[in-house]
């Protein structure tokens, strides 16, 4: 199913919110993912992935209070729906089943 | 409006203006708010970390990145629908006001017409280039092979001639071709069918011609109608004149000893097709005598009269057919000597207008010339529109107010917009109207300007091309008013409705005097750039060549020797003297020769071949020496003249003209001996450098020309006389004379086609420029008739008044002239005449001249209109406010 699935990018945006709590909101978004993958993030692509995540229910949002560093414009807080939850779950588990079954992994072999 | 520094900072501070409002114009507005943070959030970033530059230039790109499906907004229907509605309404309220202000739609509708008559023209021309040889059937699929050059020293030839060699290799060697044909040209003879005898020119074409292009056959099997040596197919128009109405099929034709038979009748060639033939003869017919003869007909670097072109099978990728071109060339090039040839693939969509080929057949545009007619076109459409709008937003006081009861109505921003640029739509529509008069009327003129246009191109209508005279007047349209869509669109009803003053309609002075200058400085420099063109056409025409042109009359002979006709002429009271030489000088044409004076440093010098009276026909100065007195037989020459180029390139005897009499150089292996110096002059144009230069001795030039002075009251009556004389010398060819001037004449002729075209289009540019500015004085002096009217009362005199203002217009022409006359002035000393290795210096007086007169011409507008407004009754106008 399309809707359930997760890219990678998508899981690691959707991990950050999940991390950032009650301050998730595109440029924290952004810095946080920097910060962890050491990858610039470009805002147009975070945008985008959030605007996609909204549509598949993964997310909510909600407008927050508006602050001057903004140029007065509020800010949009991000946070995990259940379905989101559930989707990361199933991400992990997925990965977790494969890393069981590799016998003795090593790097230096690698 | 001058700012102070810190606000000036303080703006910089924030991000661009513009782009902040591009991004709420197409963002939806549920992603808006947080967007718009964002960005400025990384803004205030950006400006701590690199400056205030970077960061509105990272804002920039960013709103522009954002320009993506999911922001944008979804149209809005309702708001089209309304529109829809409302089109009738706007219809009714733009036509009351063209009827209104009749001056302002007369300038409007004239300068957009004249505007998109160029436009119209430019379009039709690019429109014919563009669908040369349309109708091949297998135009996406054909291909000419086109050849390259190189020898060593010299720089690349790029020609679009081939050799027969590579047509036969492409049958025998290269796989993946559907069909290929070969193509020679330069046939040229008499065709004797019976008593008759009637000059032709004629392609050779293979078997395989009718296959690969589509020439339709009226009579012939289009398979076999070239097979046979000494076939021959006609073109319809050709068929008429040798046969008349007789059926031609299987008749026979005579040139010289051999008879060729007529095998079809092909339709004749459409105009936009660049392969044009009278006559086809089959290749075999080649094969059998010019191949014949001499080996050379088949070699590999024979590439200068053959043409060849292939069709590949639908699908195929011509990559792979260049590929083995680029073998066949390597393979090909060992055996050759101190050159390479190489061969490549040019489709024929490229034919027509592709790059410059030497030896091309068939007419051809540089891509150059279509991107400066386009630009040409451009501007003067944008002039058209500049004054559009500059009228427009003047105008602004008379309709605001009607916009604003259409927004108290409930007219939205996007409404009134829409009635603004629906009514430019419709004035350009009706100025279409009048510039496809002007195009019908003036196409033939057009055409007639200059030969080289009419070959080129018919400008024929068809549904392609009106559709996208349709497409300009509404792009036009749409140029022409969207800054005064938006200027009303901003208006705010409350405002108007409370008092008109309060519309700033001086707000935008600034752009609209902008606007003037740039016009103007335009016009200015194509009027100027036509007078300075045009005294350099004139300065090449008369222009000292070393020698004098002066009443020569030039006879070309075709091949039989001249002696009869010599002995006849002379016997013309009129004919002075008559020389004789292998070609003319000064008109592009140029024959080399390998010449050597010390073993080792051999170099290629110009010759002609001239007999004894042509130094003096011409008047060239001997320096020293005398001229030819030996009168040897054919192949014994033993005398050269030179130009003391030729001394200099070769240091004979230290340029000493004196002692260099008597020297010999080797000249094509033979030895000749030094008998006279000439001083330097023109064989080339002007546009090539003066060269080392060699007459050589020759009496009889069966294929050159007869170089006859004149003396006469009256030309054209010697003329008659002469072409009487020549008819009963050659019965054959009509008499093919010109005299020396005109055919220098000719060989600057590319110039003056230019000239032309750029003063026509100097001259659309004034009159549009002249309209604009008359609209901006009118629109001026009424508005400030009142101003007037109280200066007049408290004291103020005519002149003054009229300096008052005349004042702020003379200065914007001022600036106009101060950009426009270095500019013109850069443009011939650093390009234009760069190609000239000689050329007159640019005249001051047609600098300025043109300047002047169109100077003078917005004056007299500009003194002319506020002078009525000077002399108008004060008591009047107070009263009637």
């Amino acid at each position: 199913m399309k809707g359930t699935n997760l890219g990678e990018f998508e899981e690691l945006v959707l991990l950050t919110i999940a991390a950032l709590v009650q301050d998730a909101y595109s440029v924290a978004i952004c810095d946080e993912l920097e910060k962890h993958t050491g990858r610039v993030s470009k805002l147009g692509v975070v945008h985008a992935v959030l605007n996609r995540l909204e549509e598949k229910g993964l997310v909510t949002s909600r407008m927050g209070e508006a602050t001057s560093a903004r140029g007065g414009k509020r800010k949009r807080y991000y946070e995990v729906t259940q379905a989101g939850k559930v989707g990361l779950l199933r991400a992990k588990e997925v990965r977790d089943g494969l890393w069981n079954i590799i016998p003795g992994f090593n790097i230096e072999t690698a | 409006m001058k700012k102070n520094i810190k606000e000036s900072d303080s703006e910089n501070m924030q991000p661009p203006c513009w782009a902040v409002r591009f991004l709420a114009w197409y963002c939806r507005p549920s992603l808006l708010e947080d967007l718009e943070g964002d960005l400025h959030e990384y803004f205030e970033r950006n400006l701590k970390a690199k400056g205030a530059r970077y960061a509105r230039l990272i804002y920039i790109i960013d709103v522009l990145k954002f320009l993506r499906p999911y922001t944008l907004k979804k149209p809005d229907f309702l708001n089209l629908q309304i529109q829809y509605v409302m089109v009738g309404s706007y219809f009714r309220t733009s036509s009351r006001s063209l009827v209104r202000n009749k001056l302002f739609s007369f300038i409007n509708i004239v300068g957009l017409a004249v505007s998109m008559f160029v436009g119209l023209l430019v379009i039709a021309f690019l429109a014919d280039l563009y669908s040369y040889d349309d109708f091949q059937e297998k135009k996406d699929r054909t291909f000419r092979v086109i050849t390259h050059q190189e020898r060593n020293g010299q720089s690349r030839m790029d020609l679009a001639s081939t050799s027969v060699k590579v047509g036969q290799k492409l049958g025998e060697s290269i796989p993946g071709i559907e069909d290929y044909t070969i193509i020679r040209s330069g046939f040229s003879g008499n065709a004797r069918i019976g008593q008759d005898i009637f000059p032709l020119e004629a392609l050779w074409a293979d078997q395989s011609f009718f296959k690969v292009f589509t020439f339709p056959l009226v009579a012939g099997n289009p398979a076999t109608a070239l097979k046979d040596p000494y076939s021959l197919v006609l073109s319809e128009k050709t068929a008429k004149k040798l046969f008349g109405d007789a059926d031609p099929m299987g008749r026979t034709v005579r040139f010289d000893t051999l008879d060729y038979q007529v095998t079809g009748i092909a339709k004749d060639v459409p105009d936009l097709s660049h392969l044009r033939f009278d006559a086809l003869i089959s290749f075999a017919s080649a094969d059998a005598t010019l191949g014949k003869k001499e080996d050379y007909f088949y070699n590999w670097d024979n590439v200068w009269s053959n043409y060849v072109y292939l069709t590949l099978p639908v699908g195929a990728d011509p990559a792979d057919v260049q590929r083995a071109l680029s073998r066949l060339s390597k393979q090909e090039n060992k055996a050759l000597k101190g050159q390479q040839v190489t061969v490549s693939l040019q489709p024929l969509k490229e034919v027509a207008l592709g790059k410059g080929l030497s030896n091309n057949i068939g007419p051809a545009a540089s891509p150059l010339m279509v991107w400066v007619l386009a630009g040409l076109a451009l501007v003067i459409l944008l002039s058209a529109c500049f004054n559009y709008t500059n009228l427009s937003v003047a105008r602004s006081l008379r309709r605001a107010r009607e916009v604003g009861i259409r927004k108290i109505m409930g007219a939205h921003r996007s409404h009134v917009l829409g009635q603004f640029m629906a009514e430019s739509v419709m004035i350009a529509l009706l100025a279409l109207l009048i510039s496809f008069g002007l195009y019908l009327l003036l196409r033939r003129e057009f055409l007639a300007m200059d030969p080289a246009i009419s070959k080129l191109v018919t400008l024929s209508l068809s549904v392609r091309t009106i559709l996208s005279f349709v497409l300009l007047a509404l792009l036009t349209g749409l140029a022409a008013g969207f800054l005064p869509a938006l200027f009303f669109s901003e208006i705010s009803a409350v405002s108007v409705m409370k008092d008109t003053s309060g519309i700033k309609i001086f707000k935008r002075i600034g752009l609209r005097k902008t606007l003037i200058v740039v016009q103007y400085t335009l016009s200015l420099i194509f009027i100027t750039t036509t007078l300075i063109g045009y005294g350099q056409y004139k300065g090449f025409l008369n222009f000292d060549l070393g020698f004098t042109t002066e009443n020569v009359l030039n006879i070309k002979l075709h091949g039989t020797d001249a002696a009869v006709l010599k002995k006849e002429l002379a016997e013309l009271p009129e004919v002075k003297d008559i020389a004789q030489s292998m070609m003319i000088t000064s008109v592009g044409s140029a024959y080399g020769a390998l010449a050597k004076y010390q073993p080792g440093d051999s170099a290629m010098v110009w010759q002609n071949k001239v007999d004894e009276h042509y130094l003096s026909v011409h008047e060239h100065q001997l320096l020293a020496g005398r001229n030819f007195i030996l009168r040897p037989e054919k192949g014994k020459e033993y005398e050269v003249i030179v130009n003391q180029q030729v001394l200099k390139r070769f240091n004979i005897a230290g340029q000493d003209t004196q002692k260099a009499l008597g020297q010999e150089i080797t000249v094509d292996g033979q030895k000749l001996s030094i008998v006279g110096v000439i001083k330097d002059f023109h064989y080339g144009t002007l546009q090539n450098k003066i060269e080392p230069v060699i007459f050589r001795y020759s009496d009889s030039e069966p294929w050159g020309y007869l170089n006859v002075k004149i003396s006469s009251q009256n030309p054209d009556v010697t003329f008659a006389k002469i072409e009487k004389t020549w008819k009963n010398f050659d019965k054959i060819h009509p008499l093919n004379a010109r005299f020396y001037n005109t055919q220098i004449q000719e060989a600057y002729s590319h110039f003056s086609v230019m000239v032309k075209i750029i003063g026509f289009v100097a001259v659309m540019a004034i009159c549009i420029a002249s309209l604009g500015l008359l609209g901006m004085v009118v629109f001026t002096t009424e508005t400030r008739l009142n101003e007037i009217s109280i200066r007049k009362v408290l004291g103020a005199s005519q002149s003054e008044l009229i300096y008052l203002l005349c004042r702020g217009f003379l200065l914007l022409l001022g600036i106009a002239a101060v950009i426009a006359l270095p500019v013109t002035y850069l443009l011939f000393d650093k390009i234009f005449l760069r190609e000239f290795a000689y050329h007159q210096p640019i005249g001051f007086g047609e600098l300025l001249g043109g300047a002047l007169l169109v100077m003078l011409l917005a004056l007299l507008m500009i003194v002319s209109q506020t002078m009525k407004a000077a002399r108008s009754n004060p008591a009047e106008v107070l009263k009637s406010n």
